[in-house]
C-alpha cells in the first residue's frame, strides 16, 4: 500500500523538473519580469488611472529616457565596472544641448550631434581613468560625480536666466521631446531600436562576446588577446553618449535646466540595473533585464509619489530594493551551481523482484562458472578502454578508446595496433553498413560515420525537440550503442538526456527513464526519436525478422522488443525482465540466437534504495558524489538467450582475472571477442560447438569478396 | 637611494606646511587668531570622521554611510529631547540606534558578501531616508532646552584648548590605543593587508569586519554629536553634502591606501591639516560653493592616481566582484 502510494507520488510528480529550470539562463530574467508583473499589479489595483494610456504614456517617456542611461550603466557592469557619474554627464549633457540650441542658437542637428559628442567626451574621461589608468571604478565616477556635478552648477549660475527665457519654437526639436508615431513616444520607439540593436550587440557580434567575457575573467580575457584596457574605456564612453542620449530626451521634452536635474540619478539607475539581475562585478546581464529593471524601478516610485508617499520614502525604498536585489544575487552567483547540483538529481521509485541466484549449487542458468578464466587478451595494456569490439569481413578487429580514436588490430594475429581514425571523443557502440562504412556513437558527440578511406564524418549530432522537455534535448548527451537494419535505418540508444557521460552513475541512482532510442535514416539523413523515457537503453541488435529491434534497458535489468516495420509496427514488448544484472550491448550469434553483455551484477543494496526516492534524494543532498551508492561494475558475465527470450547458457570468470568486467562481445569464426569500458585489453575466448565461418555480415547480407 | 626618498605622509605634510606659508603670506585674515580658532573646530569633525574612515579603509573596504550616522542618531537625540524625553534616555537611544546601523553595514559586507561602497552607499541611503521619512520634522532639528550643558562637547575650551579639539585628540588617542595597541587593531592591519591569508591564520575576519563598521558608525555618531553641539542645532540636510568626498580626501592625502593594511592615525591628523587649510583658504579666497566642489573633486582625483601608483591594487587579492 505504502509501495503504491510512493510509487504514483514519484510516477506523476514532476520531481525532475525543479533542477532544470533553475539551471536554464532564463530563470535570471524571469525572476524580475515576475517582479514586475506582481508591482504593476499591486499599483494597478491600489492606484486608480495608474494603468491609463495617459500615464502609461507619460511612463514610457521617462522609461526611455532613464532606460538609455541605464544601457549604458549595464554595459559598464558586465564589463566588469560601475559608472556614478551617469547623474551628472545627465546634467551636463542636458546644458549642453539647450545652451547651444537656446543660447548658441545652433540648429537641431548639430546640437544634437554636439551633445552625443559630449556625452562621449566625459564618459571618454572616466574610460581613461579606469580602463587605461586601471582606477577603481566605484571611487572614480564618484570623484567624476561630484567634480561633473560642480562644473554643471557654475554653468547653470551664469546662463541658466538666458535658457530659461528663450523658447525655442522649431517643429523638429518638439517632435523629439513630446512627438510620436502610431501612439508611441519617440523616446519609447528610440529605446525600443537601441535595445534590438544593442540585445544584437551583446548576443550575436563579437565586441558584445569581449566586453561579457572581461566582465567574467579580466585575465584570462587578456590571456586571450582581448584589448582589454580599450574596451573598458570604450564602455564607458558608450555609457556617456546613451547618458546623453537619455539627456537630450529630457532637455526636448521639459527644456529647464534646474538645480536638481540629475541628482540621485545614479541611484535609481543602479537600483534598476541590479534589480533587473545584472551581476555587480560583471560578466552576466543583458538588455532584457536593464529594461525590466527599469520599468520596475519606475513603476515603484511613480507609485509611490502618486501615492503622496514623502521623500525620504522614496529614498529608503529604493535604498532598501538596491540592496535586496544586490544581496540575493551576490548570494545566487556564488552559490548557483552548488544549489542545483543538489536539486538536480531528482530520484524515482523502481521496485524490482528478487533476482534470480546466480550462486554454485543454486542451479538456474545463471549459475556460476569459470569458462571465461581461459581467455586469451588481445593488446593488453596498450588499448584503454574498448567499450565495444567488432570485426569487419576481413576479420580485422575494431575498438574504440578513451583517448577518441578507434583503434585496428590487424588480422591474423591482433598483434599489430594501429590508431584506424580519431574521432575526438570517446566511441561507445560500433556497427558497420553493407558498404563497410563503420558507424560509431560518441559519447557527448553522437553518431559519426568512418569510411573506408578512413574519412570520419558526422552522422548526425541532433533529433526533434520534444516539447514538454525543460532540457534543451536535441542535442544528444550520450550515443551508446547501435544496429544498422537491411534498409539502411540506424537504431541507436542514448542512455540519458540529463546527464553527461561521466555522469552516468547518477542516472542509475536516479533511475528515471531519461534515455530513448532514436534512428538516423542513411538515405534520407533524418533523424527522429522513437522510443523516450527509457530506463538508460543501451545495447541494441536487429532481431532475426527484420522487422524488430531488441534493445537493453542497463536500469530496468530487461530486454525488449520493439517493432519498426511489419504488422505490430510500434509495438513493444517485454523480452526478458528481472535480469540478475544490468544489461549491456547485444549482439548476434552464429546459432540465430543473442549474446549478451551483463554489465554487473545487481546488489540487495541499490535494489532496495531504487524503492526509497527520499532516501536517495537525501544521500544526493548531503553527501559528498564520491559517496553515494554505485552500481556494480566489478563482476559481469556474458549470457546467450534466444527469440522468446530463454537463457540458455552463461559465461562466468569468478576471480576476475583474465577478463574483469564486460560491457560487449562479438562473436566471429568460432571465437567470441569481449570488450570492456573499464578494461586494457580485448578478450578472446574459443567457442565449443560454433560455426566456424561465421560472419555477421556474410549471414545477413550475403558473402560479399 | 633611500635618503632620497620620502614617505608620503612627510610629503604631504610638506604640501600642508607650503600651503599654510603660502595662504599665510598671500591671504589677508588668514593667519588671525580667529579664523585659526574657525580652521581647528571646521577640522576637528573632518578629523573625527576621518578617524572612522581610517579604520574602514586600513581593513580594506570603505564607509560612505559615515555621514548619515553623522546626522541621523544625534539628530533623533535632539528631536527626542524636543519632544520631552530625557537626555540620557535620548543617547541612549541613538547609540542603540547607531550600533545596529553598524551592524548591518558590517553584515552586508561581511556575511552578505556585498561590496562595501555599494553596501554602505544603500544603507546611507536608507538612514537618510528613515531620518527624513520618520524621525525629523524639519531638515533642521533645533536645540531645545533640554539639552542645556551638552554644548560644552562643541563649545567653550578646555585649558585655553578649543573644546572641539580636545574631543578630536581624544579620538585619535583612543583609535591610535584600538589599532596599535590591541588584538584587533592587529587583526584589522592583517585584514586589510590580506583577507585570504587573515582568513586562513585563524583570524575570525568575518567578526572583525562587522567590528570595523560598528566602530566607525559610533565615531561618526560622536562627530555628529560634537558637531551639533558646536552650532547648537543638527543640519540633517547635510547628508546631502560633499562632507564625505572630504572625508575620503583627508583618508587618501593623509597617505592611508585604499588597498588596505597601511597608515594610522598620524596619517588622518596630517591629511586633516591639509584639507582644512585648503578649505578655510578657499573660503577666504570667497571661491563658490561649487568651485570648490570642483576643485576639491580634481584634488581628491589627483590623489586617488597617485595612490593608485604609490599602493598598487594587488592582483592576486583582488577580488572579481572588487569594483
Amino acid at each position: 500500500m505504502r509501495d503504491t502510494i510512493t510509487s504514483l507520488r514519484y510516477r506523476y510528480w514532476p520531481d525532475h523538473l525543479l533542477g532544470e529550470i533553475l539551471s536554464k539562463r532564463w530563470t535570471e530574467t524571469a525572476i524580475p519580469v515576475i517582479l514586475l508583473l506582481i508591482v504593476g499589479f499591486a499599483f494597478s489595483r491600489s492606484i486608480d488611472n495608474f494603468l491609463s494610456p495617459a500615464s502609461l504614456a507619460d511612463t514610457a517617456r521617462q522609461a526611455g529616457e532613464i532606460g538609455f542611461i541605464a544601457l549604458g550603466l549595464a554595459l559598464v557592469v558586465i564589463v566588469g565596472g560601475i559608472d556614478l557619474s551617469v547623474g551628472s554627464i545627465f546634467a551636463l549633457t542636458d546644458f549642453c544641448a539647450l545652451f547651444l540650441l537656446d543660447v548658441a542658437g545652433w540648429p537641431v542637428p548639430a546640437v544634437v550631434i554636439a551633445t552625443l559628442l559630449c556625452g562621449a567626451l566625459l564618459g571618454a574621461v572616466n574610460g581613461i581613468l579606469v580602463g587605461y589608468l586601471r582606477l577603481r571604478a566605484f571611487i572614480t565616477t564618484l570623484i567624476t560625480l561630484i567634480i561633473y556635478r560642480s562644473a554643471y552648477d557654475l554653468l547653470i549660475q551664469r546662463y541658466s536666466n538666458a535658457i530659461a527665457s528663450a523658447f525655442p519654437d522649431i517643429p523638429s526639436w518638439d517632435f523629439i521631446g513630446s512627438g510620436s508615431v502610431l501612439g508611441i513616444p519617440t523616446v519609447a520607439l528610440a529605446y525600443i531600436v537601441i535595445a534590438i540593436f544593442g540585445h544584437i550587440f551583446m548576443t550575436r557580434l563579437r565586441p558584445g562576446w569581449h566586453i561579457t567575457a572581461i566582465g567574467g575573467s579580466r585575465r584570462s580575457a587578456y590571456n586571450s588577446g582581448i584589448p582589454v584596457r580599450r574596451t573598458i574605456a570604450l564602455c564607458y564612453v558608450a555609457s556617456g553618449a546613451l547618458t546623453s542620449v537619455g539627456a537630450l530626451f529630457f532637455a526636448s521634452r521639459l527644456g529647464t535646466v534646474g538645480g536638481d536635474i540629475g541628482v540621485g540619478l545614479e541611484v535609481i539607475v543602479l537600483t534598476a540595473t541590479v534589480l533587473g539581475g545584472i551581476t555587480l562585478g560583471g560578466g552576466k546581464g543583458s538588455v532584457a533585464k536593464s529594461a525590466v529593471g527599469v520599468l520596475i524601478v519606475l513603476l515603484i516610485t511613480n507609485g509611490l509619489t502618486t501615492m503622496n508617499a514623502r521623500g525620504g520614502v522614496n529614498r529608503m525604498a529604493l535604498a532598501g530594493i538596491l540592496l535586496v536585489a544586490a544581496m540575493i544575487d551576490i548570494r545566487w552567483q556564488k552559490n548557483r551551481t552548488r544549489i542545483i547540483s543538489k536539486v538536480y538529481v531528482a530520484p524515482t521509485y523502481h521496485e524490482l523482484p528478487p533476482p534470480p541466484p546466480t550462486e554454485i549449487g543454486q542451479g538456474g542458468p545463471f549459475e556460476q562458472n569459470d569458462k571465461l578464466r581461459d581467455v586469451e587478451a588481445i593488446g593488453l595494456g596498450r588499448i584503454e578502454a574498448p567499450e565495444d569490439v567488432i570485426l569487419d569481413r576481413h576479420d580485422n578487429l575494431y575498438a574504440g578508446s578513451r583517448h577518441g580514436d578507434i583503434m585496428r588490430f590487424l588480422a591474423p594475429d591482433y598483434q599489430k595496433m594501429e590508431v584506424f581514425a580519431h574521432i575526438g571523443g570517446q566511441p561507445l557502440g560500433m556497427a558497420f553498413d553493407r558498404e563497410d562504412n563503420l558507424y560509431v556513437c560518441i559519447g557527448g558527440m553522437g553518431l559519426y560515420r568512418i569510411k573506408p578511406d578512413r574519412t570520419v564524418e558526422k552522422a548526425t549530432d541532433e533529433t526533434n525537440r520534444s516539447l514538454r522537455s525543460v532540457n534543451d534535448d536535441s542535442r544528444l548527451r550520450l550515443a551508446d550503442d547501435l544496429d544498422i537494419t537491411d534498409d539502411g535505418l540506424i537504431f541507436f540508444s542514448e542512455a540519458t538526456v540529463r546527464y553527461e557521460m561521466d555522469e552516468w552513475p547518477i542516472d542509475g541512482l536516479e533511475a528515471r527513464g531519461n534515455g530513448r532510442i532514436i534512428c538516423y535514416d542513411t538515405k534520407t539523413g533524418t533523424t527522429r526519436t522513437e522510443l523516450r523515457g527509457l530506463k538508460f537503453p543501451n545495447g541494441i541488435c536487429v532481431a532475426s525478422d527484420g522487422q524488430s529491434i531488441l534493445f537493453a534497458e542497463t536500469f530496468g535489468c530487461s530486454i525488449k522488443r520493439y517493432w519498426f516495420a511489419g504488422p505490430k509496427k510500434g509495438a513493444v514488448e517485454v523480452v526478458m525482465d528481472n535480469l540478475p544484472g544490468y544489461p549491456d550491448n547485444i549482439n548476434l550469434s552464429s546459432d540465430g540466437n543473442y549474446w549478451l553483455a551483463l554489465v554487473g551484477m545487481r546488489s540487495p543494496s541499490l535494489d532496495l534504495a531504487w524503492k526509497m526516492p527520499g532516501f536517495r534524494r537525501r544521500m544526493a543532498k548531503r553527501v559528498p558524489v564520491d559517496e553515494w551508492l554505485f552500481p556494480n561494475i566489478n563482476t559481469g558475465c556474458v549470457v546467450k538467450f534466444n527469440e522468446q527470450g530463454r537463457i540458455l547458457e552463461s559465461f562466468w570468470d569468478l576471480h576476475g582475472e583474465n577478463h574483469p568486467m564486460i560491457t560487449s562481445m562479438r562473436e566471429h569464426r568460432g571465437y567470441l571477442y569481449l570488450g570492456g569500458i573499464l578494461n586494457n585489453r580485448i578478450g578472446r575466448y574459443k567457442l565449443d560447438n560454433a560455426d566456424p565461418n561465421f560472419v555477421q555480415y556474410d549471414k545477413r547480407w550475403g558473402k560479399q569478396s | 637611494m633611500k635618503r632620497f626618498r620620502f614617505s608620503q605622509q612627510e610629503i604631504v605634510f610638506a604640501v600642508f606646511a607650503l600651503l599654510f606659508l603660502v595662504f599665510s603670506i598671500f591671504l589677508n585674515g588668514f593667519l588671525t587668531a580667529d579664523n585659526m580658532l574657525t580652521l581647528l573646530q571646521n577640522v576637528a569633525v573632518l578629523g573625527i570622521l576621518g578617524l572612522a574612515m581610517a579604520i574602514v579603509v586600513i581593513g580594506r573596504g570603505i564607509d560612505i554611510s559615515l555621514i548619515a550616522a553623522l546626522a541621523v542618531p544625534p539628530g533623533l537625540v535632539l528631536q527626542m529631547v524636543q519632544n520631552g524625553h530625557s537626555l540620557p534616555f535620548s543617547l541612549l537611544t541613538a547609540v542603540l540606534i547607531t550600533i545596529a546601523f553598524g551592524l548591518v553595514n558590517g553584515w552586508l559586507i561581511a556575511y552578505a558578501e556585498v561590496p562595501s561602497l555599494f553596501a554602505t552607499l544603500a544603507t546611507g541611503l536608507l538612514l537618510a531616508g528613515l531620518g527624513q521619512a520618520v524621525l525629523f520634522q524639519l531638515d533642521v532639528v533645533q536645540w531645545s532646552s533640554g539639552m542645556d550643558g551638552f554644548e560644552r562637547l562643541g563649545q567653550g575650551t578646555i585649558l585655553g584648548i578649543p573644546t572641539s579639539i580636545v574631543m578630536f585628540a581624544i579620538a585619535c588617542m583612543v583609535v591610535a590605543f584600538l589599532l596599535r595597541q590591541t588584538r584587533w587593531g592587529a587583526y584589522i592591519y592583517a585584514i586589510g593587508d590580506n583577507p585570504y591569508a587573515a582568513r586562513v591564520t585563524g583570524i575570525p575576519s568575518r567578526p572583525i569586519i562587522v567590528l570595523q563598521y560598528v566602530i566607525a558608525a559610533l565615531i561618526g555618531c560622536f562627530a555628529g554629536l560634537v558637531m551639533a553641539a558646536s552650532v547648537n542645532s543638527m543640519p540633517t540636510r547635510v547628508f546631502n553634502s560633499t562632507l564625505i568626498y572630504d572625508v575620503i580626501l583627508v583618508v587618501v592625502l593623509g597617505g592611508i591606501g585604499l588597498s588596505g593594511g597601511r597608515g594610522g592615525v598620524l596619517n588622518v591628523i596630517i591629511g586633516t591639516l591639509l584639507i582644512g587649510t585648503m578649505l578655510n583658504g578657499m573660503t577666504i579666497m570667497d571661491i563658490s560653493y561649487a568651485g570648490q566642489n570642483l576643485i576639491k573633486g580634481v584634488v581628491l582625483l589627483l590623489a586617488v592616481i597617485t595612490d593608485s601608483f604609490l599602493n598598487p591594487r594587488n592582483e592576486e587579492t583582488a577580488q572579481q566582484g572588487d569594483i
